[in-house]
């Protein structure tokens, strides 16, 4: 049998290398990018998919919509600072801001593992309308499946998203400059370590909360006032690492950042030194990156100091013009190496 | 930070800098042994502040790195097998076996769990009365008293569905190993700070006096490390060789009593082989007598198994320090850590992946 020679049928994943999917394909790094650029894009070719934002453009009609999707499978299902609900508004709200986007409406895709007790399933529900208000979109559509018990970890939430976009920015990768600054909203990994310390029984003097937060607030901030964005990127799985990397690949240009410059708390560092994880691997769930012309950048902080979520913005190093490395960072006692992605998921070191 | 941010400052490093600047005269090769301090000097950029006749060789102290084949293939039999749950340290899970490595055998359905202590591999046997609990211990004298205290706690409880898979290494060993290789280019080594806070440092005073060669016991955070460096280059161009602690805020000469106790009791010293090095005698841990039922290779009729190294993996000659990284063949291209030909790719204290990760530009490099 002849198959035409326009129809691929054979999977384009190089097979010998990963017959099937491991962890680390979901955990923000090299094999994830590697999944979605030779499985994912080739699947559903078409220019906005191309263009790999956290939220597509579209413009039906005449108007300018910013869609997204993102699904939650945090565990635990409750952490400091947050559930598997509030997260599950907030990321969505947060891929549509980095469009530069004011978010209005979330549709909500529950998937629940039987045996889930009611009252949970409601404290979920009601930290995600919390979330929503607070974040001023609204649920207006939605989906529930049940899946036999030991098949799900409580309970997986899909949302989806849409906005509209009021600006004539292109808020992308391809617009940064060589001599661009660059931005991140606060401090970095606090997501990501309050998780890891409920899921490994860790106690530290202080509770570590998740960042996570909604940020169209203070984007939107910026879109208001005229600011000459060049590019958001919202820092969530694989961390600070992982989304310069892709800015700097996107840009076709190099960043170099000053490792002291980029916020971390104390006891987020601490941590990480007891776990051995890189702190700018480590996830949040409300920072970004900005890149802006360096005329911009006073205003940056001016505005975004105004809220509560991005108070601690700093800047933490520049677009450079070439180079053969994407990321360099200088080290604390000034030596300068390639900041690169992690490879999947980060595994605590033995000793 | 405190406890970290003191030994980072970079005004301090300048000093050190320039102290090395003034006493070098000559040029000197100096050995980090531990896996832990290669990827400090890497990350750091400490080999970037040093006179450029100073030259470091990073040493085979990565426990993950030196797990010799048969026991990683042991490993992923035993995970293999229905009703076992695996426990393992999470750098170990990438490491390849002749066929697959543990993250494979995960995503196949086998019960592989990461763990930070092998207490908690105790917890879980006693939890799970009717699943076979089986941790791999792996380490230097750094991990293995916490793998002791695990058998300990197994034996109190009386628990017969807990075992270990024994692969730990001892430092001193490979050290005369690798000193009384003719072609060792070694004059002097930084000894790993953390296995001496639990072995003290006596048993380098031999080492030191017998082969004419300067041990410091060294730190982990940049400052320790060119500090380190600093009192080797002294001992070196004064033709000094002793053993010196700079690492004295955590190590005594005689080291954690309580913890070498109990090493001696649960553990017998055997001839151990090392992946890309060979066989060192007596640089092993295995299980004493009386704790001979915790012993999952035995206990899993895997014992025997025997598999030989792929040919292309250089990695034996980067641990004994006889090339870079950078200088093998495979390095960053049929070699990366997503597909490690050796261990040295995938441990986070491998000196391969130290360079792949912070060093993969070949313009920042430096000369050596």
């Amino acid at each position: 049998m002849s198959t035409p020679a326009s129809f691929q049928s054979a999977c384009p994943f190089p097979i010998e290398n990963y017959p099937q999917i491991l962890l680390a394909h979901g955990g923000g790094g090299r094999l994830m990018h590697q999944l979605i650029q030779r499985m994912i894009l080739p699947a559903f070719k078409n220019p906005w998919l191309d263009a790999q934002h956290d939220a597509s453009v579209i413009e039906p009609g005449g108007s300018r919509l910013a869609f997204t999707t993102d699904s939650y499978v945090v565990r635990p299902m409750f952490f400091p600072g947050g559930d598997v609900g509030s997260l599950a508004v907030h990321g969505t709200v947060n891929d549509l801001a980095m469009a530069g986007a004011k978010p209005l409406y979330l549709s909500a895709g529950l998937i629940i593992e039987e045996g889930l007790p009611m009252e949970t399933l409601w404290k979920i529900l009601s930290s995600m309308q919390r979330a929503a208000q607070a974040a001023g979109v609204q649920i207006v559509t939605g989906d529930t499946k049940v899946v036999d018990r030991g098949k799900g970890d409580g309970v997986y939430i899909n949302t989806a998203g849409i906005g509209v976009v009021e600006h004539s920015l292109s808020i992308t990768p391809t617009s940064v400059r060589p001599g661009d600054v660059v931005l991140v909203s606060g401090d970095l990994g606090r997501h990501g370590i309050a998780i890891m310390a409920v899921r490994e029984g860790l106690e530290f003097d202080t509770v570590i909360e998740s960042d996570s937060a909604p940020l169209a607030a203070p984007v939107l901030a910026l879109v208001e006032k005229g600011v000459e964005i060049h590019c958001l990127r919202d820092i969530t799985r694989g961390g600070l690492t992982s989304v310069l990397n892709e800015i700097a690949e996107g840009a076709g240009h190099p960043i170099h950042i000053e490792e002291t410059q980029v916020p971390i708390r104390e006891d987020v560092r601490a941590a990480c030194e007891i776990l051995g994880l890189d702190p700018l691997q480590v996830a949040c769930e409300g920072r970004m990156v900005a890149v802006v012309p360096e005329r911009e950048v006073e205003r940056v902080l001016d505005l975004w100091r105004g809220f509560g979520v991005s108070a601690g913005a700093a800047v933490i190093g520049r677009v450079a013009e070439k180079g053969t490395a994407r990321v360099l960072i200088r080290s604390a006692i000034g030596a300068q190496r390639i900041l690169e992605m992690g490879s999947g998921e980060q595994l605590p070191r033995i000793c | 930070m405190k406890f970290v941010d003191e030994y980072r400052d970079p005004a301090m490093a300048h000093q050190f800098r320039r102290e090395l600047a003034r006493i070098t005269t000559r040029p000197w090769t100096i050995m980090e042994v531990c896996g832990g301090q290669t990827h400090a000097i890497v990350k750091f950029g400490i080999d970037e502040l040093l006179p450029p006749q100073v030259r470091l060789i990073h040493g085979p102290g990565c426990p993950v790195c030196v797990t010799s084949l048969e026991l990683i293939d042991q490993a992923l039999d035993i995970a293999s097998r229905p009703g076992v749950i695996f426990c393992s340290f999470g750098d170990m899970l990438r490491v390849p076996g002749s066929q697959k490595d543990l993250l494979s055998v995960k995503a196949s359905g086998g019960d592989v769990r990461v763990l930070y202590s092998p207490l908690d591999a105790v917890r879980i046997a006693a939890q799970n009365p009717g699943r076979e609990v089986v941790f791999f211990a792996v380490g230097f004298e750094t991990t293995a008293p916490t793998t002791a205290m695990a058998v300990c706690q197994a034996a109190r409880l009386g628990l017969k569905n807990f075992s270990l898979l024994v692969s730990h290494v001892l430092v001193p060993p490979a050290m005369e190993g690798l000193l009384s290789d003719p072609e060792c280019q070694v004059q002097a080594f930084l000894a790993a700070g953390h296995v001496c806070a639990v072995m003290g440092y006596e048993e380098y005073l031999p080492i030191a006096a017998r082969l004419r060669v300067p041990i410091v016991v060294t730190g982990f955070e940049p400052l320790d490390i060119l500090h380190g460096i600093l009192m080797c280059i002294r001992q070196l161009e004064s033709g000094r060789a002793e053993v010196e602690n700079q690492y004295s805020r955590a190590v005594r000469r005689e080291g954690n009593l309580p913890a070498r106790q109990m090493l001696g009791e649960i553990f017998r010293v055997v001839d151990r082989k090392w992946r890309g090095v060979g066989e060192i005698p007596g640089s092993g841990l295995a299980l004493a007598e009386p704790y001979r039922a915790f012993d999952a290779a035995l206990k899993f009729g895997v014992s025997q198994l025997s598999v030989n190294e792929p040919a292309e993996c250089q990695s034996g000659l980067v641990l004994k320090g006889r090339i870079k990284p950078a200088e093998c063949g495979a390095f960053g291209t049929r070699c990366t850590p997503e597909h490690p030909l050796g261990a040295t790719m995938v441990s986070s204290e491998g000196a391969c992946a130290a360079y792949y990760r912070y060093r993969r530009d070949p313009s920042i490099i430096p000369n050596s």
